[in-house]
């Protein structure tokens, strides 16, 4: 696919599929994944994939993500190649370069919400950069509720925790996975808003997987997986030009 | 629900196998015992009855007890008393028997067989049909012994060749005459038997001239019970007692099997606690599967299975797990009852053979244990399960069950643990006996508030531990966080250690100091070089003490002798020393006048001074076995200890009225002091006896030392199985938060954490946990060591509490270890856990 950067962008590339292949089985249950994608994430780029169920969307974020291992091609994050890298420098690069944000929230119930926000960087063994890390709790209105634990939070809180740990280590791209699958639309609208605002005003590189074409319309682009393969691109959409496209997928034929 | 329950218990078999595990050694345990006792039991009864084959009636004397100025006595079987009983009708002939004990010595010089094995008769006449001989013929005089065929091919004596055997002190050695085979109870456990001609075997053994039982045989057509009642109406009933020989048959077997009950209950105590442990780690399992599947169980209630239903197919979960233990714990008890023996046998206890005995019992006990301790533990996670609310079904949430509050348990604990600690104290100020059992259901109770306790115990005490763990980073921090998240959990899995750690230091403290008083006791008022005994501890001749003395070496020596007497119509003991001797070989604090021995002069301990009110200068009148009566003043009133107590007096005094004089020890002082050289010297000088001790005062201090730490492995080899049962609940709990957990580990593997990090985080985990069952065990185990030490205290006044710090440090590192290594395989599982499985997992 040819992409297009977004106007008044950078043109840098934060992360890139090539001819990447995800193949599961043998013979008779052979099923691809991913066949043959090639896609680029651009800095300070907010790109959506989106797909039906079993387009291989997720597979793909995983594999870019450096979460999956892939059959064939190859993946960058910046300049590092990721088919060469054994688990612990797959665990590294994931630690220092890639923020995440999971559907389930995936916080850890016994640290509190400011802790769970330096957990990567505790990891790492690294003191979190004071100003940034403020910058980005003020952005998602944490200030009052740091010292508290995930269950005392509402699921829309407690995203907002996950939005602020992907974004406290400063990564060179965050990737989320139906980050609003689990919330409301008013919780759900506001942990978008923050994405797009770390795009805009942080200038990070976010890729989110998402099947809500509201939540799509967040983003700068979308990119359409069908049956393992990109089938069409979006830029600045809205929920009617990409629910447009998807009924048109389903007037191919196609199930979701 | 059966169907629910079976498919339940196969689904989770991986998690169940700890559980398993652990019930199946608590019963193995258990039914090991039994067959092990059983068939050693069985073996003794078959040996000792083969030895009353030959006895239709025994005649035994008559015990006459103390009365007024008296000394009590056996009652003499003369020879007269034999010819009246062989006379008797009906009876076929009468053997006179006696029996002592009696030393023989291998070709090295070494003691055959284990000392109180040792045994010597007399052989009767020309030809004793209870022992037949292989080869020689009957022994005649002094100088000709026969010995039993196992230890004569033991130490490969033949007729002919000369032995060095030893009664009670003197060194004899008496040609081989012959060899003999027996059925005789001891030979066949491996000791030896000795036998001489009865004028021998009578002064040898100090009965000149009279029996220690008359054996009569029936004639043909004459039955037990008709000769027993010929004899009673012949013989004085005052002096005799007569037995059949199935009785005395009948009764060696109920003594048999009386003193093998007792080893048995021993045994299944430990096995007992072995499996109150493995109750901590069946709760906790099931607690966990019914949390794991709070919304299955829900949706059984919302299709209309009612509470009673649920807790049952919890139940029946438990009774399937409990049964599979069971038939595994019984066939490992087997092998290890038929092990044990082969064990013993390599540490040189031989037992009479005999086939193995499963008794039904054994098999039902197995099979109930298992299931019956299964089902109790697994009673309330039932009950919780039956609680579960229909609606959980619903909840899209994972839904958690809710954590109750603790504050009813911690009341509860806290009530229990005050009472337990306030019962100890209390006890630890009264009487030996009342006290014993207060501090027995103070202890009961301690342990279980505590146990109550734990889950609260577990914040302080992990968080002592957090300056170590932050070294480890972000892995020690979790740890520590995963450790007490789950309270209850961490206190059932840490009380599983705890409770086998406590008695471990307790019996280690009580051990310790124990011994350290005993030694203190025994050393401490001895200013002689050596103490010369018999190795049995048993009667020496004067004979030793008057070579002894003769020795140019020895510089003093005085030999303690006990002789029965009566004063104020009680019973005393009196020790009879060498009077001019004694001040200089023992140390004893006079309180009372002085320390003088001799002629009519005596000393007093504290305790029998103060019960007969006596002080120094009092007179008392003793009267001696012998009947007369001597009159005593008390010289000086000492401390006394377990070694030396009673009315010391001279030898000189109190010979005259014993007919055959013998020592307990004997106390010698010589010129070249306490040296390997010195005591080589007097052992040669002694005639190198197998059956003789010379001890200096460290090898009284090493052989008190060497008794406990014997008794000290036994115990700790027997609560081993408890701690092993522990193990395998860390492993349990560990294996079931890495499952719980896996979406957890799943995401922090995603954001970053390596597999070495989840490793370790996992094994910290472990660690702590660990380490607090050993730290509450090892404070519990020092705090009742203390508490029985005081009670006994108040016996003992030499005792104090001895802290053994080295052991306990190993203690300590010992419960880091069965962390470290119970975390092994769910480390390694959390590390492998498949990643994007775990963080979808919901």
């Amino acid at each position: 696919m040819t992409t297009t950067p977004a106007p008044g962008r950078a043109t840098a590339v934060a992360a890139r599929a090539s001819e990447l292949s995800k193949i599961y089985g043998q013979g008779e249950t052979r099923v691809v994944a991913l066949d043959q994608v090639s896609v680029d994430f651009r800095q300070a780029e907010f790109t959506a994939i989106m797909g039906p169920s079993g387009s291989g969307k997720s597979t793909l974020m995983h594999c870019v993500a450096g979460l999956d291992t892939f059959s064939s091609g190859s993946v960058r994050i910046g300049d590092t190649e990721l088919g060469s890298l054994k688990d612990k420098q797959l665990t590294r690069l994931r630690r220092d370069k890639i923020g995440f944000i999971f559907q389930a929230f995936n916080l850890l119930p016994t640290l509190t919400a400011l802790e769970n926000i330096t957990l990567p960087m505790d990891i790492a063994g690294r003191k979190p950069d004071k100003a940034w890390l403020e910058q980005v709790i003020g952005m998602v209105g944490l200030s009052g509720r740091l010292s508290h634990r995930p269950a005392q939070l509402s699921g829309g809180q407690q995203q907002r925790v996950a939005v602020a740990r992907a974004l406290a280590s400063r990564p060179e791209i965050v990737f989320g996975d139906e980050p609003t699958g689990n919330l409301d639309s008013r919780s759900g609208a506001e942990i978008l808003g923050f994405l797009r605002n770390s795009v805009r005003e942080l200038g990070q590189t976010v890729v989110m997987v998402t099947h809500d074409p509201v939540a799509a319309a967040y983003a700068d682009r979308v990119v359409f997986l069908a049956d393992g393969r990109i089938v069409d691109e979006v830029l600045s959409p809205t929920a009617d030009s990409v629910l447009d496209l998807m009924k048109r997928f389903d007037a191919k034929g196609r199930t979701s | 629900m059966f169907r629910t329950a079976l498919r339940n218990v196969l689904a989770h078999k991986a998690r169940l196998l700890m559980t398993v595990l652990a019930v199946m050694l608590g019963v193995a345990f258990v039914s090991g015992t039994l067959v092990f006792t059983d068939t050693v039991s069985d073996a003794y009864q078959n040996s000792s009855a083969k030895g009353f084959d030959g006895v239709d009636v025994a005649v035994r004397p008559r015990f006459q007890d103390s009365e007024g100025d008296r000394v009590g006595k056996r009652a003499e079987l003369t020879e007269a008393l034999r010819e009246r009983a062989a006379k008797v009708p009906g009876a076929a002939s009468a053997t006179g028997v006696v029996t002592g004990f009696t030393a023989v010595a291998d070709k090295s010089g070494k003691l055959l067989g284990s000392g109180w094995q040792s045994q010597g008769g007399n052989y009767w006449g020309t030809r004793d049909s209870r022992y037949p001989l292989v080869s020689g013929h009957a022994p005649h005089g002094p100088g000709e012994v026969l010995l039993d065929s196992a230890s004569a091919r033991r130490a490969g004596y033949r007729t002919g060749d000369t032995v060095r055997i030893s009664v009670d002190g003197p060194v004899l050695t008496p040609r081989v005459s012959g060899i003999f085979t027996t059925d005789d109870g001891n030979v066949a456990a491996g000791g030896s038997l000795a036998l001489f001609d009865t004028p021998t075997a009578q002064s040898l053994f100090g009965k000149k001239g009279t029996y220690d039982e008359i054996d009569v045989k029936a004639a043909p057509g004459t039955g037990q019970a008709a000769l027993k009642a010929a004899l009673d109406g012949a013989l004085p009933a005052k002096a005799v007692r007569t037995t059949t020989g199935t009785r005395l048959a009948e009764d060696q077997a109920e003594q048999i099997s009386a003193s093998m009950s007792g080893l048995r209950q021993g045994l299944l105590v430990f096995a007992g606690i072995a499996l109150f442990v493995g109750t901590f780690i069946i709760a906790n399992t099931f607690t966990m599967l019914v949390a794991q599947r709070t919304r299955e169980l829900a949706l059984l209630r919302a299709v209309g299975a009612s509470r009673r239903q649920v807790t049952r197919s919890v139940l029946v979960e438990a009774l399937l797990v409990g049964a599979v233990a069971g038939v595994t714990g019984l066939v490992a008890g087997i092998g290890i009852g038929a092990g044990l023996r082969g064990l013993l046998d390599a540490f040189g206890v031989t037992l009479p053979d005999g086939p193995l005995v499963v008794a039904p019992a054994t098999v039902a006990a197995a099979l109930g244990v298992g299931v019956v301790v299964t089902a109790l533990a697994a009673w309330l996670p039932g009950r919780r399960a039956a609680k579960i609310p229909p609606v959980a079904a619903m909840s899209s949430v994972h839904a958690k069950a809710t954590a109750k509050s603790l504050v009813l348990r911690n009341t509860l604990g806290a009530l229990l643990s005050a009472a337990g600690a306030a019962a100890i104290l209390t006890a630890t100020t009264m009487k030996t006996d009342i006290g014993q059992v207060v501090m027995g259901l103070g202890a009961v109770l301690l342990i279980t508030g505590v146990f109550v306790l734990t889950p609260l115990l577990s914040r302080p005490l992990i968080a002592a531990a957090a300056p170590l763990l932050r070294l480890f980073g972000v892995s020690g921090r979790l740890a520590r966080q995963n450790s007490v998240r789950n309270p209850r959990r961490t206190a059932a899995t840490a009380s599983a250690l705890m409770i086998g750690l406590t008695l471990i230091t307790g019996m280690t403290v009580m051990a310790g100091s124990l011994q350290h008083a005993i030694d203190r006791m025994a050393s401490s008022a001895i200013r002689a070089d050596y103490v010369v005994s018999m190795t049995t501890h048993g009667p020496l001749s004067p004979d030793v003490e008057r070579r002894l003395a003769a020795d140019p070496d020895v510089t003093a020596s005085s030999p303690l002798r006990d002789a029965p007497s009566r004063i104020d119509g009680r019973t005393e003991f009196l020790t009879g020393v060498n009077g001019r001797t004694i001040g200089g070989l023992t140390d004893l604090k006079t309180d009372d006048g002085s320390f003088r021995v001799g002629g009519d002069r005596v000393v007093v301990d504290q305790d029998t001074a103060k019960a007969h009110h006596w002080r120094a200068g009092s007179e008392l009148t003793a009267y001696f076995e012998d009947g007369k009566a001597v009159r005593l003043t008390v010289s000086g009133v000492y401390t006394g200890n377990a070694m030396i107590r009673g009315i010391m007096l001279d030898n000189a005094t109190l010979s005259r009225h014993q007919a055959d004089p013998s020592d307990m020890q004997i106390m010698v002082k010589t010129a070249g002091g306490t040296s390997e050289a010195a005591k080589d010297r007097l052992v040669k000088a002694l005639g190198s006896n197998p059956a003789l001790q010379v001890q200096d005062r460290k090898d009284i201090s090493d052989g008190i030392a060497s008794a406990f730490t014997l008794i000290l492995n036994m115990v700790y080899g027997l609560l081993g199985m408890a701690v092993i049962v522990a193990v395998l609940g860390v492993v349990n709990t560990l294996a079931m938060s890495v499952f719980e957990r896996a979406q957890e580990i799943g995401m922090l593997r995603a954001i970053g954490l390596d597999r070495r990090a989840v490793k370790r985080m996992v094994r910290l985990e472990s660690l702590v946990i660990s380490l607090f069952g050993g730290v509450l065990g090892i404070g519990l185990g020092v705090f009742f060591g203390w508490a029985v030490g005081r009670l006994l205290g108040t016996r003992m006044p030499t005792y104090e509490l001895v802290l053994p710090w080295d052991r306990m440090a190993l203690f300590l590192v010992l419960a880091g270890v069965v962390g470290i290594l119970a975390a092994l395989w769910p480390a390694r599982r959390a590390a492998r856990l498949n990643m994007l499985g775990a963080i979808k997992a919901e």
